[in-house]
């Protein structure tokens, strides 16, 4: 191949270990597409749409799978995927919220909100570490498929759910709880500060550190890496470690915006955080992705999905609408992530 | 041979968004004429095949098949005028039988529906036969060697009343002995009047075969004539353009010199065993054997990839145990694999990650944000160091010739300032102007006081790059030889007796 990658082809001046996404049409179409259902719905439904208090309705609805989108989004990069997101976030929420109730009593006799707040937060982080280092250990250390590792915790995490809480809801918090989602700073939904930050810090992580550029390295090419001297092993672990920990946050915050936990909220954002990730350019053979990317496409899909309510469409045909905006886009991509796919790479490097 | 030949391409041009890949280009091939197209990688040797098999048009020029000429040519009709394209990878069906390979095209072009067992096994045992192989037919084709796949793929294509046959680079995957398996192939075909056509850039086996000789050098032909009017040296130089001199290695170490590594009857299961030798600094180390010969199972214990189970290693006067990558990074071991496009690159990603992954954590201190500023300066370094060929960093690796590639893949374990650099197969696929650059890099590098340890089976490398060779067989080191004392003939038969 003596010629550059056209989808490639990066500024000579770009930074010199910039991702090759630099200037990377895939991220362009998406704004392009975000900005267009933007506008679209603004003109169908200006009185509507186009308010702050819409705009405030939803930046409280899309943290929660935002964030649930992180997660997956890390599992991806590695080349792998992780299933158990949903089961995981609300096993840590039902955790959490036994916390709250078993000292909920403790607040009426006079103490600190705050301190059983805390615990109950650290508690749902905890259970969303060791789910993680579960699944890490299973797929790098026993080396069983993540799409099978996880679909395999997840139900798991799930059962063992449902049999604590005897599939009802817990509930009964401190008042103080609801703040995570549905309080505000200075007008800004706190959700949507919590997602910004996490989106903020998994962006560092991937492009300013060791662990995220060596795990950008591992999805590409994991016998390369080996070959490098990447550890592998302690990579994957700790990416699932991620994944479980970013889970658990979008449990509590799911847990607070519905103030109670159940073991089967939010099903539904299992799929919905898969297509996020695709849509936002992840390769879902791993290597390639950013969170900018995944930013964008949480937004055009909560545009979509607001705009649709207020035109009055069924739910059905909001997932219809989805899934062939997945598809479009993949479409679109398609050629791309055929492109970056290692296989695909090595026979075309292979040939003079 | 009669006056009209074969195939005749007069002028050929070919332009892909605005470059020349192929510039006038004539080339004529007569009835069981053996034509050696010579040329490095991106010469538009693989263009010029692509245009001879309909595969692709040509912008200009004409093609004649026994003296009609044609505009251009479609697949089907280069297939009936009895070209067959034999591409590097074969183009075989992994899961099916020898026999369903070879019977496949013929059940195609008979439109028959049904699949007759005895009718294919029967074509296939004839096939084979003209090239005089046996082999099981009912053998799934994916468990054979390369070689034989080889064969498989030979066989079809002269099923189909071939008249020429053009192989792609056949022997990139062939060691020694098997390449000389092929040559008697080429040899039988051309006394069945089959002509062939073969691209290659090794030059022994463009001697050791071919009649004719045209050489391609950036999408011109550059030389074309009676093999005999060619040595080694001008072929060389009309394929690179310049004058490559044998590279100068530096005196081998003395006993002054500090021992690096010193291995003790050292082995692995049953890949190898009681491997004993010593790598003083400053010395390259060679290291031959055929496939399977344990040479690349010693070099992964050495890298702690699959460690050693008995035996000593000593760095640095210091007895270790390596038994993971870390361990042998740690110790200042560095390894550049066999398979550079699987186990030496990220393909699709920077070149600058592709160097800075073994110095992250460095540049990265205990905090693992990594001081980008500091990583880009040395990554750049040793990119500029090794003189890879690129307008920037930013681009995929996979955007380099293969040359570059390798200097890649050095140029990430030299930042990691190892002290042992163990390369297997440095020069597979690599032209020979870079191939002679790349033995130029491992002089400079035993110069500076690096002990270099090169396994190969290019023969020629081994000798040309290499102090000291070990020769390996069936797991065992048979064979220390100088680099004085010995000869590519008396070695090529310690290796394969």
């Amino acid at each position: 191949m003596q010629t550059p990658n056209p989808s490639t082809t990066a500024d000579p001046t770009a930074s010199r270990l910039a991702s090759p996404f630099r200037g990377d049409p895939t991220m362009a179409r998406l704004l392009a597409i975000t900005i267009a259902i933007f506008v679209v719905m603004s003109l169908l439904k200006p009185g509507l749409f186009f308010t702050w208090g819409n705009f405030s309705s939803m930046a409280f609805q899309f943290p929660e799978f935002a964030i649930l989108s992180l997660a997956m989004m890390i599992a991806m990069l590695t080349g792998g995927i992780d299933l158990s997101v949903i089961g995981l976030a609300n096993l840590s929420a039902i955790l959490a919220a036994f916390v709250l109730t078993a000292f909920g009593p403790d607040l009426a006799a006079g103490g600190s909100a705050f301190g059983v707040i805390a615990l109950a937060v650290a508690t749902a982080l905890a259970i969303g570490a060791i789910g993680g280092l579960v699944n890490g250990l299973i797929i790098a250390v026993i080396g069983i498929p993540p799409i099978l590792a996880t679909l395999g915790t997840g139900l798991i995490f799930t059962g063992i759910a449902v049999v604590l809480t005897e599939g009802q809801a817990v509930l009964g918090f401190p008042a103080a709880f609801s703040v995570i989602g549905n309080g505000s700073i200075y007008g800004i939904p706190v959700p949507l500060v919590i997602f910004a930050v996490l989106a903020v810090a998994v962006a560092f992580l991937l492009n300013r550190t060791a662990f995220g550029l060596k795990l950008y390295l591992m999805g590409t090419n994991a016998l390369a890496s080996r070959f490098a001297g990447v550890d592998n092993t302690g990579l994957t672990v700790r990416a699932y470690l991620l994944s479980g920990t970013l889970a658990s946050i979008a449990g509590v915050v799911l847990m607070s915006r519905a103030n109670s936990a159940k073991a089967d909220y939010g099903t539904s954002y299992l799929l919905l955080s898969i297509l996020i990730a695709v849509l936002g350019g992840i390769n879902p053979y791993g290597g390639f992705g950013k969170v900018g990317g995944l930013v964008l496409a949480v937004l055009s899909l909560q545009f979509l999905s607001s705009g649709f309510n207020m035109l009055q469409f069924s739910n059905f045909a909001k997932e219809f609408i989805w899934g062939a905006l997945l598809l479009l886009v993949m479409v679109v991509n398609g050629l791309q992530f055929g492109r970056t796919r290692p296989r695909a790479a090595a026979r075309e490097g292979g040939n003079p | 041979m009669t006056d009209l030949p074969l195939v005749k391409l007069s002028g050929i041009s070919k332009a892909f968004a605005g470059v020349h890949a192929l510039d006038d280009v004539s080339l004529s091939v007569g009835r069981g004429e053996i034509v050696c197209l010579a040329g490095e990688n991106g010469s538009g040797k693989s263009t010029l095949i692509k245009i001879l098999a309909g595969a692709q048009g040509a912008d200009s020029g004409t093609i004649e098949i026994d003296g009609q000429a044609r505009g251009s040519l479609h697949p089907i009709e280069a297939v009936r005028a009895g070209i067959q394209v034999i591409y590097q990878d074969f183009s075989l069906f992994p899961n099916l039988s020898v026999a369903e390979n070879i019977a496949f095209n013929d059940q195609l072009v008979h439109g028959r529906r049904l699949v007759d067992k005895r009718r294919n096994r029967r074509i296939a045992r004839e096939a084979l036969a003209r090239i005089g192989v046996d082999m099981d037919l009912d053998r799934v084709v994916e468990t054979l060697p390369v070689a034989d796949k080889q064969l498989v793929a030979i066989s079809r294509a002269l099923l189909h009343d071939a008249r020429l046959i053009v192989m792609d680079e056949p022997t990139t995957a062939l060691t020694e002995r098997e390449v000389r398996a092929l040559l008697q192939v080429i040899r039988k075909l051309q006394k069945d009047g089959v002509a062939v056509l073969f691209v290659s850039h090794k030059l022994k086996e463009i001697f050791a075969v071919c009649e004719k000789i045209v050489v391609l050098r950036n999408g011109r032909k550059v030389a074309d004539g009676p093999a005999r009017e060619f040595d080694l040296a001008s072929l060389t130089y009309h394929m690179t353009g310049r004058h490559v001199t044998a590279v100068e290695l530096p005196p081998a170490p003395g006993e002054g010199s500090a021992e690096l590594l010193r291995v003790e009857d050292l082995g692995r299961g049953s890949q190898f065993d009681g491997v004993s030798f010593s790598l003083r600094a400053g010395e390259v180390l060679g290291i031959t054997g055929l496939l399977g010969s344990g040479r690349t199972d010693l070099a992964k214990a050495l890298f702690g990839l699959a460690p050693a189970d008995r035996g000593r290693i000593v760095v640095g006067g210091r007895p270790v145990a390596i038994t993971s990558v870390k361990d042998a990074i740690g110790l200042g071991i560095g390894y550049v694999p066999e398979d550079r496009l699987t186990e030496g690159l990220f393909l699709p990603q920077a070149i600058g990650r592709n160097v800075a992954v073994g110095i992250l954590d460095r540049f990265a201190g205990r905090s693992g944000v990594v001081d980008r500023p500091r990583l880009s300066d040395a990554v750049e370094g040793w990119v500029r160091r090794l003189k890879v060929a690129t307008p920037s960093t930013a681009l995929p690796v996979q955007s380099l010739s293969g040359g570059n590639q390798q200097r890649v893949v050095l140029a990430r374990w030299l930042a990691i300032n190892p002290r042992i650099l163990i390369l297997n197969g440095p020069t597979v696929g690599v032209d020979v102007g870079s191939k002679a650059d790349i033995h130029a890099i491992i002089a400079d590098l035993a110069r500076e006081g690096l002990g270099v340890i090169v396994i190969s089976d290019d023969l020629p490398e081994v000798l040309a790059a290499c102090h000291r060779i070990l020769v390996m067989r069936e797991g065992r080191i048979i064979e220390e030889v100088g680099r004085d004392s010995a000869d590519e003939d008396t070695l090529a038969h310690r290796l394969a007796s």
